[in-house]
């Protein structure tokens, strides 16, 4: 079974829940930057949480079957259509061999998980379907689809129509977004009063927000604790010894835009970080779209736990509901 | 050198070996993340040495982080007292300096350099008291490097100057990063060497382009075939300087599949290294030519 790409809309990737154990030569996770849509998805249609999806990013491809399939499409409002019949998306429906499935405008959140019945079922590269395009690795020859892609799906049988997540069980940003994070790592290197200023500002989502990263603007720019320079660093005082960067960290190029590493993050650099986007949180970043505001909201590690916990209960609670 | 721990988030620790960068910090992050390793800790799912830090990723549903924390201030105590001996292999690179194509690209982001009226070769002799490009080229390929670090993206090498700190060449990054960088571009910020394994942005100056890639997804390039990323922490680095015309007698060899990287295993022991670092040295290359 093959799906042909009609259109492949503005940045469709293959992900699945990524390629660990790499990031010490400069690989990193890839996979759904939003793990709990991704996860839906693959549940609806009857797929392993794990299995490979397609990530479309404000746009949706259009997609030709060349056989029967139940498909389901969760994450970012992309209204699903099949032959131009509109399907309600976080809900399993058919398509028909033969049948062309596309959408329409994006609504609300950022990224669409459009989960096949079988996975998508390109080679397993260092253990994982997803694509990392920066390394040109893993996924649909290392790049984003192009349209005339023959895309091979796996076998599978396919869940009944219908199965749907319950709306108070799918997870989006707030407004303003809240991201909550542990301060940490470099947070030395800023005077209390920048710290606090820093929590306090509302930063909008630059239009450079990707899988690596994303950018914030629209805060003031933050005051260093004077120091000379560790040998090695670089003049800047937002310069480090090149260090490696956890996903969700927060470093401030500069001391004016923070960036938020996600999947595809760049594992090392010379910039300080002032702390991490706890993981409970790197799903929602995922579905900002540029211009949204956000805050950073302080937390302890006993709440970061407590959440990643919530999540995980969520989690169970869509697939018990299935 | 005082270690300094941080949470980073509910799933890393991040740990600072010392805020400069020194070998002595350098191996003291690769001693205990060797030992973590060894550890076979239950939970951990990566493990990251750097240039004077290290980070260690863990799912904390199997290791909660405190105990992730006591685990790790554990092995450091018993890695610190290891013996600060490597056995790594030394690696021959050929650099064709003063390139057109780094060229080419540093022009077009001149306005973004310290100095837009010379070029990055030129510009780093001068700030480190060089006597142009020739001088630069020898003092930069006259010693040995460290790959102390391995990241930013697939298999891109960080390198450490193995002379003392008076001769090591510094130079800062780029005013505002470049947008893009020639694929195997040899690079320098801060006390750092590097070797860009993919096209793309980048914030360091150029220096020259080596012929041998160092990345390979698709693993079709001959040395490439057991691993896609050439290099790992720990590794020496040589670098040749070569003319054009070895440059593209080169790349249509690695193209063939007749190329082999000139490697010879070597013992490092950093002790030996600070008694007599030319010395040390001098053996060390010498391994590459049979000596």
């Amino acid at each position: 079974m093959a799906v042909e790409v009609i259109k492949p809309g503005l940045s469709t990737t293959v992900q699945d829940l990524g390629r660990p154990g790499y990031y010490h030569i400069g690989i990193p996770l890839s996979g759904g930057m939003d793990h709990f849509a991704l996860t839906c998805a693959n549940w609806l249609v009857g797929n392993k949480e794990g299995a490979a999806v397609l990530e479309a990013v404000f746009m949706g491809p259009e997609l030709q079957f060349t056989e029967d399939a139940t498909v389901a499409v969760t994450g970012a409002e992309l209204p699903p259509k099949v032959n131009g019949e509109p399907r309600e998306t976080w809900t399993s429906f058919k398509v028909k061999k033969g049948q062309t499935l596309s959408f329409d405008f994006l609504k609300k959140g950022a990224r669409a998980y459009i989960a096949i019945s079988g996975g998508i079922d390109v080679p397993v590269v260092l253990g994982s379907r997803s694509t990392y395009t920066l390394g040109a690795l893993g996924g649909f020859k290392g790049r984003k689809l192009e349209a005339g892609d023959k895309l091979p799906v796996g076998k599978g049988r396919g869940a009944r129509e219908g199965r749907t997540v319950p709306e108070k069980l799918r997870r989006m940003p707030g407004a303003p977004a809240e991201l909550r994070m542990i301060p940490g790592l470099y947070w030395h290197r800023i005077t209390e009063a920048a710290g606090k200023q820093f929590l306090e500002d509302v930063w909008k989502v630059a239009p450079e927000a990707d899988r690596i990263g994303y950018r914030f603007k629209g805060g003031k720019p933050l005051e260093f604790v004077p120091r000379d320079p560790p040998f090695g660093a670089g003049s800047d005082p937002s310069n480090i010894v090149d260090a490696c960067y956890p996903y969700g960290s927060i470093q401030i190029p500069g001391g004016t835009e923070p960036i938020v590493l996600h999947r595809d993050a760049v594992s090392g650099g010379g910039y300080f970080m002032v702390g991490t986007v706890i993981s409970a949180d790197m799903d929602l970043i995922g579905q900002l779209q540029p211009h949204t505001p956000a805050q950073f909201v302080e937390v302890t590690m006993a709440q970061a736990l407590k959440a990643r916990k919530d999540r995980a209960k969520l989690l169970e609670k869509v697939k018990a509901g299935l | 050198m005082k270690t300094r721990y941080s949470y980073g988030g509910d799933e890393h620790i991040f740990v600072e070996c010392d805020e400069e960068m020194s070998l002595e910090a350098f191996f003291k992050s690769l001693s205990i993340t060797t030992a973590v390793k060894k550890a076979k800790i239950k939970g951990v799912t990566e493990i990251c040495p750097a240039n004077a830090s290290f980070q260690i990723k863990f799912n904390p549903d199997v290791i909660k982080p405190s105990d992730m924390l006591k685990e790790l201030k554990a092995i450091e105590k018993s890695a610190a007292k290891g013996k600060s001996v490597l056995k790594t292999r030394i690696i021959e690179v050929p650099v064709l300096y003063n390139d057109p194509w780094t060229h080419e690209t540093l022009m077009r982001f001149r306005e973004r350099h310290q100095d837009p009226s010379s070029t990055d070769i030129e510009y780093t002799a001068r700030i480190n008291n060089l006597d142009g490009v020739d001088g630069f080229v020898k003092a930069h390929s006259g010693a040995p490097w460290f790959v102390s670090m391995v990241g930013f993206v697939a298999g891109l090498p960080f390198l450490y100057q193995m002379v003392d700190r008076p001769r090591q060449i510094q130079s800062p990054k780029y005013l505002r990063p470049r947008t893009d960088t020639p694929k195997l571009t040899v690079g320098h910020g801060g006390c750092f060497a590097c070797i860009y394994s993919v096209r793309g942005a980048g914030g360091y100056q150029m220096f020259g382009i080596t012929p041998m890639p160092i990345y390979d997804p698709n693993q079709k390039i001959k040395y490439l075939k057991d691993f896609m990323c050439l290099f790992k922490p720990g590794d020496i680095v040589k670098w040749k300087p070569i003319d054009r015309a070895e440059y593209d007698a080169t790349v249509v060899a690695v193209e063939k599949g007749k190329f082999m990287p000139r490697i010879k295993d070597v013992t490092f022991s950093l002790d030996e290294f600070k008694k007599d670092m030319d010395g040390y040295n001098a053996k060390l290359m010498g391994a590459l030519n049979g000596r």
